[in-house]
């Protein structure tokens, strides 16, 4: 049985087919990619995957179990945790209260509790600042815990939200163009930090432009373009595809192409 | 030192030296009266804060609630025969569930949209206890018969406070209750859910946070904490008008939360504090009075954007980094 599955999964925004009929399973352990041009459904098919869309056709399967219009924090305490292409970041609480937010789904609500301040509370807060300390420090952010995370800078958000999703320790981890806008150095921290989180047995599906990173990182890969199915398979097999250069670089793009996926 | 200011309990701490202090310094009863009020409004805007400097929801109709712990106190005994504090006991459940009907379908609504429909509901709730006179005495408002404490104190212990040394007491342990339930939300895992909401509601969702009850949590506290004070207000004062729960009271009570610091529930004493006190003062200044008390708040804003308290502190650790 695949960790994740979609089966013909489709949405429409006023008539234009951003993800059309798309299908394929990723097994428990692997790294999975979905890569196509820009506007071709990545980040849309990653909204429909984590709630945050409901499709219009087609299904999502977690473990098996169909998780279709699931809303967002019921599929997090089912297993999914999703970071997002424009950060998407507490900038008013610190790095440490970040990744804290990301623990809600094991700590007990228990709000009357909360504001009478019973021991529990005090317990509670101490095991997840503690759970955050150990998840900043293993993202290389340890020295960044108590300042506001607004005034971090780039890279070390990006590795934040990475931390706050592993939080929630999910069995499927979503990651939309994790090393986007970052440099070189940012770029082989985040390689690193993913490949750890692979062997940790955390599943990892990634939507990233980084081409390198990718064919570096990736078991499988999944192309698309339009919103459909452009082609699947090994990073061997994809960057041989004829279509796949088409579909990047224009059909007389091939010098580039060999460039680009070389 | 500033590991001591940043305590959790650093702020209900400073409020009982000043609750306990500040008749030392008052000359006269008539400073302890507005003290007071200051405590009780104090108290609405810490639940009030709770919702809009915390969560980031706003409401315009929180004097609703106010009026309706208000009102429950005073309809309460005189129509039904119910006990003072019963009473309030009663308005503040009533205030809770109403704000649970209420909120849940006006919660989804967001900015602007959210604002109106508060609105709606403050209005609405002004408006039934102007009309329906034959309950609550309409627009001529209505007495609110007295808990008996001095009463009780007389016979029990053989103790004589005047009316405005007991309420000062009460409104002043009320406040310090409030800000201690307050701070310990805040630090919470329910105060880190309602902190992400107000700085992303989509990556709140991802983390496994329910937006819509956590939302729903902190409107029914903040609307308690509104009944609570509009209840004690009316006791303190043994009358009541419908201007307690009309829109200026629901805007002055934004203004507060603004003005002292979104955000800060010491803020929200300060920001209480401001606008009942500076009329009071400004009185001397006749004609001018409503003028300066304009001027005056647009330039605490203009100069301390982040509200009083959260402006001070952003300069003073300026000072001291400087």
């Amino acid at each position: 049985m695949s960790i994740l599955s979609v089966e013909d999964l489709g949405i429409e925004f006023g008539g234009l087919k951003a993800v059309d009929n798309v299908s394929f399973a990723v097994e428990a352990g692997e790294v999975f990619s979905i890569i196509g041009p820009n506007g071709a459904g990545k980040t849309t098919l990653f909204n429909l995957i984590s709630g945050v869309y409901t499709p219009k056709h087609g299904k999502v399967l977690l473990e098996g179990r169909d998780v279709t219009g699931v809303g967002p924090h019921l599929l997090a305490r089912k297993g999914l945790s999703r970071t997002f292409q424009n950060l998407q970041i507490f900038f008013r609480m610190t790095a440490l209260e970040n990744v804290m937010v990301g623990c809600h789904r094991h700590e007990r609500m228990n709000v009357f509790a909360h504001l009478l301040a019973l021991p529990s509370v005090a317990r509670q807060n101490e095991a997840t600042r503690a759970a955050a300390l150990t998840l900043l420090s293993r993202v290389g952010l340890a020295a960044y815990a108590d300042t506001v995370a607004g005034s971090m800078p780039y890279g070390a958000l990006k590795r934040l939200e990475i931390a706050r999703a592993l939080a929630a320790d999910p069995k499927v981890l979503l990651l939309d163009e994790p090393a986007a806008g970052c440099n070189p150095v940012e770029t082989e921290e985040i390689d690193a930090l993913i490949h750890q989180i692979a062997a940790d047995g955390v599943t990892v599906v990634l939507v990233e432009h980084d081409m390198k990173l990718v064919m570096r990182i990736s078991d499988r890969l999944h192309v698309l373009d339009y919103g459909r199915t452009l082609a699947e398979g090994t990073a061997e097999t994809v960057r041989r595809n004829p279509d796949v250069i088409a579909a990047y670089l224009g059909s007389h793009g091939s010098k580039e192409a060999a460039r680009a996926f070389g | 030192m500033s590991a001591l200011l940043n305590h959790r309990l650093a702020v209900p701490a400073v409020l009982i030296v000043l609750v306990a202090l500040l008749p030392l310094v008052l000359p006269s009863s008539f400073y302890l009266r507005i003290a007071t009020l200051v405590w009780i409004s104090a108290f609405a805007v810490i639940g009030l804060n709770l919702l809009m400097g915390y969560a980031g929801q706003v409401s315009l109709g929180h004097a609703g609630f106010f009026g309706i712990g208000a009102y429950a106190a005073a309809v309460l005994p005189a129509q039904l025969g119910v006990p003072g504090i019963f009473a309030v006991v009663i308005g503040a459940v009533a205030s809770a569930l109403i704000a649970y009907l209420v909120g849940r379908p006006i919660l989804r609504l967001k900015g602007h949209y959210l604002a109106v429909a508060t609105l709606g509901f403050g209005i609405l709730v002004a408006m039934v206890i102007n009309n329906e006179a034959w309950i609550t005495g309409g627009p001529d408002g209505i007495a609110v018969a007295s808990l008996g404490i001095k009463k009780l104190l007389k016979s029990a212990f053989g103790l004589k406070v005047k009316t405005a040394e007991l309420w000062y007491w009460i409104a002043g342990a009320m406040l310090v209750v409030g800000a201690w339930v307050a701070v310990n939300l805040v630090d919470s895992p329910t105060g880190r859910a309602l902190r992400a909401v107000h700085d992303s509601e989509i990556a709140a969702r991802v983390a496994g946070i329910d937006v819509a009850r956590m939302k729903l949590v902190v409107f029914v506290v903040s609307a308690v904490y509104a009944a609570l004070a509009g209840s004690a207000l009316a006791l303190f004062n043994g009358f009541i008008t419908p201007d307690t729960a009309g829109f200026l009271h629901s805007i002055e009570l934004v203004t507060m939360v603004v003005l002292g610091g979104m955000g800060s529930i010491l803020g929200s004493v300060v920001g209480a504090a401001v606008l009942v006190v500076l009329p009071q003062l400004l009185t001397m200044f006749h004609d001018y009075e409503h003028l300066l008390l304009g001027l005056l708040m647009m330039v605490f804003m203009i100069f301390l954007r982040a509200g009083i308290v959260p402006g001070l502190r952003a300069l003073v650790a300026g000072r001291g980094a400087a």
